[in-house]
């Protein structure tokens, strides 16, 4: 762990050198034509991409910058991904990051494959490149129409033996005629119709199924174990790691029911309601990661002085299905067929949990259910790998839903503090912003591995992720935004959508309400007044405009907005809720949201418009609903009721307003929309009551709470 | 003990061997290799599991082979006329499947097997739903990734198919 400034630097900037966070850094490892693409003889392409589809449509994105490069219609590429036989090495998929360094890599990769095809036509036509038309494959002469030749009869099947120079011609997004359009996902109509779609459908021959029966908390450690407790089953016993495998999946099911294991637990967690005051009494590493002027001396001289603490709790990914992988681990070769975000990566850690040689060991990525962020995936991958070698057969491991509620890893709890000052004319002049987060990158710590060894997990390679979005894009004279780097937290937690953005954003966007009205100005002008990016205040004028901001309401409802640029400087959303608020029960129903989208230029509009509405109920749902409990060291929200998400009958009507800037690069779209929700219906709750609530989840009892 | 049992499955008998407690899902998913009905929750609170006994929506993560053995079963793989999974689109598919896909409704896709088939269970009892209706028709289903405006979008679309199927001239 760098406990340092200077060291967490230097290990980011270590980071930023490995290939999925930079656009080049892929092809600096994989620098021929022949690692991305393959012309196949029927004219068909194939796309070795390593970047992966946690569930978001982006393999069609990925296709359709192929298609657009290369000049082939949509339908004739195949994509291939996260396969360590066979696609290239690009890290993990997290981060918004498909597009712009994945895309990146693909759209040059095509460029230069479309450049040798036109060269090797101009021969063979004989004819200056400058007079030849590519369309759909068919490359022509523009003054002899009807002397046309095909990329398959070109190159079918033949590698093109190429480097990829970044110097070949890209098409102007003005020429575009696939990339920007509302091209059908792909993926759609296998996973219609029940075709094999899913890691959960991975059938090996002579395959049994395994559960891994988890301790009552991490640290417990096995006292005695009864293997005559359970029939038609095999058990295994790795440390602290026990497993029982079957012939068939119920056997296996029943058989984790059945077996009788004593375990000795030593430890215990802080109690639900003393979390927060716990982590604030941890030692930890702080950073200022933002300091403009003199922020003290400014709040004393300000007119008005505002105060707030905020409070983010942990949350699951909560996927509908559960962790799956299915592996094959012989002697000297091993395959992992599981849904991991990325496939080299994992390769590396499975290749030392099973002592083996990495090249021994291929991953292969097939889709898992939408993941939004580090899941149990590798840890099920890790249990298959380690059961598989134990029985010495092909094994599938499923995680129970009550295993995945208790063992993925969430995202963590945070506590954030904020000051600021006015002026006399109401304008923002000084504020401290202070935020208590742990890491919410976690490093390899598989499960089994960990109960294996019976050693805790590692700790993380660099503190990230918390102080995601802490800083605004507001221009505020005296300014400061500290990080408080907490060193863990009980709960096991990693990376989930937006990472430190949503609660910071939550804290960051309800303090501006705050300040708006104590500076008795209308929310929007009081944002506006604030900011200078042109790109910005057209966000939160469209939103606002959509969602008819101002208009009167009727009794018990209240409109809200909040703004943010994702990172500081991605996507830019701003977001217009509107909700009921029942005064005597409290609770909240999100009636209507309104999003202004930019991302700069659009890839697939259908595309990014299933995102943004997928980022906005997911998000109203964490706001509204979510929080994971527990009692001692045990989970206690172990199911849908428990855990409870949104339903249809609370899902608010969304919409969303694109704003295309073809001119400017395409950046993600599968986290922003996420960060500006909850403050929104935070602010609309206060737009409606006067009540304001500073903990998510805004359940009835905390609005209850508030009102009083 | 497993005992052999005889399902009828998308039309077809099948003998299947299993003891007469095994949930249905184990059964259509090991035994007859099927894929659209998937694991969730295994305790009929998620939907994702969702096949048809005759025109009843029942989730068969928990329900007992045994107690499915006097219905026809129809999973997603049976709800297309030829009652075979299809890679590419084709005139044969369900009205519901097609709306799925005009709407492009859905995200991962994990969920879209019960959303389907509880569209197909609503729209056979009541082919013209109200939004009320549908919401409440799928309140037993979650989706986490938030593709619900798009579901209930298909489930509207599928209606309107299903008229043009009935009436193709719009009469």
């Amino acid at each position: 762990m760098a406990d340092e400034p200077s060291e967490w630097i230097e290990s980011w900037e270590e980071d930023s050198e490995r290939s999925e966070w930079s656009e080049t850094g892929a092809i600096k490892k994989a620098n021929q034509v022949d690692d991305w693409l393959a012309l196949n003889p029927d004219g068909t392409v194939t796309v070795f991409c390593g970047k992966i589809d946690s569930g978001t449509g982006v393999q069609t994105a990925l296709a359709q910058i192929v298609a657009e490069e290369l000049d082939v219609p949509i339908e004739r590429v195949q994509m291939v991904m996260g396969d360590t036989a066979r696609t290239p090495d690009e890290g993990i998929t997290a981060g918004s990051t498909t597009i712009r360094f994945g895309g990146f890599a693909l759209r040059h990769a095509s460029a230069e494959a479309r450049r040798a095809l036109l060269e090797l036509a101009s021969d063979r036509l004989d004819a200056a490149l400058d007079e030849l038309l590519v369309r759909d494959g068919v490359i022509s002469v523009s003054r002899r129409p009807a002397q046309t030749i095909t990329y398959a009869e070109l190159m079918g099947g033949k590698r093109f033996n190429r480097a990829i120079t970044l110097q070949a011609p890209l098409k102007r997004p003005e020429d575009y005629r696939v990339v920007g359009k509302p091209i059908p996902r792909v993926d759609l109509p296998r996973k219609f119709t029940g075709a094999p779609s899913f890691v959960h459908d991975v059938r090996v021959p002579g395959m049994w199924h395994a559960r891994v029966v988890r301790p009552p908390s991490a640290s417990a450690e096995l006292v005695s174990i009864d293997e005559t407790s359970v029939q038609d089953a095999r058990v295994v016993r790795l440390g602290n790691f026990i497993g029982v495998v079957a012939e068939r999946e119920e056997q296996a099911v029943r058989a984790a029911k059945q077996l009788k294991v004593e375990w000795r637990e030593t430890e215990r967690w802080p109690e639900m309601e003393e979390l927060y005051t716990s982590i604030r009494r941890q030692a930890t590493s702080d950073d200022t990661v933002r300091e403009e002027g003199r922020v003290e001396s400014a709040l004393r001289k300000a007119t008005a002085q505002v105060e707030a603490r905020y409070r983010q709790p942990f949350q699951a990914h909560a996927a509908i299905g559960p962790s799956c992988a299915v592996a094959d681990v012989q002697a000297d070769r091993a395959v992992i067929w599981c849904s991991t975000r990325g496939v080299y990566p994992l390769r590396d850690e499975l290749a030392d949990l099973l002592q083996m040689r990495p090249e021994q060991v291929r991953v292969i990525f097939v889709e898992g259910s939408g993941s939004y962020g580090h899941t149990g995936s590798e840890d099920a991958a890790a249990d298959a790998a380690v059961l598989s070698q134990a029985v010495g057969r092909p094994v599938r491991v499923q995680w129970s839903r009550e295993d995945e509620f208790a063992w993925e890893p969430f995202a963590p709890a945070m506590e954030m503090e904020v000051r600021g000052g006015l002026d006399p004319q109401g304008n923002v002049i000084a504020l401290a912003y202070d935020v208590w987060t742990p890491s919410h990158v976690a490093g390899a710590q598989f499960l089994a591995g960990q109960l294996i060894s019976g050693q805790p997990p590692e700790p993380p390679e660099w503190s990230g992720g918390g102080d995601r979005n802490a800083p605004t894009n507001y221009s505020i004279p005296n300014q400061r935004v500290r990080v408080h780097w907490l060193s863990g937290l009980p709960l096991r937690t990693s990376s989930m959508r937006s990472l430190g953005g949503a609660a910071n954003t939550f804290a960051n966007e309800s303090f501006m309400d705050e300040l708006a009205a104590v500076a008795k100005s209308d929310p929007l002008e009081f944002r506006l007044r604030h900011l200078d990016d042109p790109r910005a205040i057209e966000v939160l004028k469209i939103a606002a405009q959509n969602a008819n901001w101002g208009a009167a309401l009727p009794q018990g409802e209240g409109q809200g907005i909040a703004f943010a640029q994702y990172e500081n400087e991605e996507a830019y959303v701003a977001t217009v809720a509107q909700v009921h608020v029942d005064a005597k029960s409290g609770e909240v129903r999100v009636k209507r949201i309104v999003v202004a989208h930019d991302c700069g230029l659009i890839i697939n509009p259908d595309g990014l418009r299933n995102q943004i509405e997928g980022n906005v109920i997911q998000s109203t749902s964490r706001a509204l609903k979510e929080q994971v409990t527990w009692d001692g060291s045990h989970i206690t929200s172990l199911d849908w009721d428990s855990y409870p998400i949104l339903k249809f009958s609370e899902v608010p009507d969304v919409e969303i307003v694109l704003i295309n800037h073809p001119d400017q690069r395409a950046v993600g779209a599968g986290e922003p929309a996420t960060i500006t929700t909850a403050p929104a219906i935070a602010n609309a709750i206060f737009a409606a009551t006067g009540a304001r609530v500073r903990e998510i989840p805004f359940t009835p009892k905390r609005v209850r709470a508030a009102l009083t | 003990m497993a005992s052999e049992l005889t399902i009828t499955v998308n039309g077809k008998q099948h003998r299947v061997e299993a003891t007469s407690d095994t949930p249905l899902l184990y059964v259509l998913r090991n035994e007859l290799g099927l894929n659209g009905p998937q694991f969730g929750c295994g305790s009929e609170s998620c939907g994702a599991c969702t096949v048809l006994l005759g025109s009843k929506v029942v989730k068969s993560c928990k329900l007992p082979v045994s107690d499915a053995t006097g219905g026809a079963i129809t999973t997603l793989e049976g709800l297309s006329a030829d009652g075979d999974t299809l890679t590419s689109l084709s005139a044969s598919l369900h009205p519901v499947q097609r709306a799925f896909i005009e709407e492009q409704a859905a995200q991962c896709g994990y969920c879209s097997n019960g959303m389907i088939m509880a569209t197909a269970a609503l729209l056979w009892k009541n082919p013209h739903p109200t939004d009320e209706q549908i919401r409440e028709a799928l309140d037993g289903n979650l989706c986490r990734c938030g593709a619900h405006l798009r579901i209930l979008r298909a489930v509207k679309r599928a209606a309107e198919l299903f008229d043009k199927e009935r009436d193709p001239d719009g009469r």
